[in-house]
């Protein structure tokens, strides 16, 4: 297995979608080639990472300007 | 009376029960109690997927004028805020729909790229840290919200959707109107897009 093949492959393994076969000369490139493993870690803490920071709770900024809370209030009486 | 007591993370907490029956009376103070704790917070959801703010700000209105017209109809099977955050991730998913599309940039300058052989060009640098110690720091959980924000805009919705907020394939496809294939092409390349951006900053 190339590693423009390992990358291909990577979702399905993550995902637990390759066959017996493939999944054993997917986990032999990762014997075979330290990088790929490296790209495989980084691509799931990409993942989970992302989650991470799109958590309410996680800090991202959540400033509400006064301008929309009163747009939103004004456009409920118009629409009765 | 409403209770907000404040949480030391996040939002206020609300007495939804007391909110809701209150809001089904049409009392005006409680739609503003409503709306002043959860528009900071949806506004961040729809910043995420629409990037431009006044995009945002419209699809936060959207969202709301939604959820008053079917607050008789809220069950409250979940929570208030859960509601909140489906309907503002629908009125997102609608605008993308029917905004002018601009140009899509391409992705293939962030995947990584191979020699003939299949080999990888510049094989894989270790990251400084794990991603739990990375997201330690302020200003790294910035950097990932800032490469979220990005990934063109395609690619963008398919990792908002799967990753963020948990749609199953199926869910994404029919919400984006593009094949299962299709989004799991996506899928694939935005997260290595993503890993890309992230990489210049935690190599």
């Amino acid at each position: 297995m190339t590693c423009r093949e390992f990358v291909d492959f990577l979702m399905n393994y993550l995902d637990d979608e390759l066959l017996e076969g493939q999944r054993a000369v997917f986990e032999q490139h990762m014997i075979d080639c330290p990088p790929c493993v490296d790209y495989l870690d980084q691509y799931r803490d990409a993942v989970k990472m992302g989650r991470s920071v799109c958590q309410p709770e996680a800090g991202a900024p959540e400033d509400a300007p006064e301008a929309l809370i009163q747009a939103i209030l004004a456009a409920r009486k118009t629409e009765g | 009376m409403v209770q907000v007591t404040a949480e030391s993370a996040g939002a206020p907490e609300i007495d939804e029960a007391a909110l809701l029956a209150r809001l089904r009376e049409g009392d005006d103070k409680a739609y503003e109690t409503l709306v002043r704790a959860y528009t900071g917070r949806l506004l961040a959801v729809a910043r995420r997927f629409l990037g431009s703010e006044e995009d945002a700000q419209d699809a936060v209105q959207d969202a709301f004028l939604s959820a008053f017209r079917a607050i008789d109809r809220f069950q409250g099977g979940s929570r208030v805020s859960t509601w909140l955050h489906r309907i503002v991730v629908n009125a997102c998913l609608m605008r993308l729909r029917t905004r002018r599309r601009k140009p899509e940039q391409s992705i293939e300058e962030l995947l990584p790229r191979f020699l003939e052989d299949g080999h990888v060009e510049v094989p894989t640098a270790p990251w400084k840290a794990g991603a739990d110690h990375l997201l330690e720091t302020r200003e790294n959980r910035d950097q990932v919200r800032e490469a979220i924000g990005q990934l063109p805009e395609n690619y963008r919705t398919v990792v908002l959707l799967r990753d963020i907020e948990e749609f199953d394939t199926d869910q994404t496809a029919e919400a984006l109107g593009i094949s299962r294939a299709a989004v799991k092409t996506r899928l694939h390349r935005a997260r290595q897009a993503l890993r890309t951006l992230l990489a210049s900053h935690f190599e």
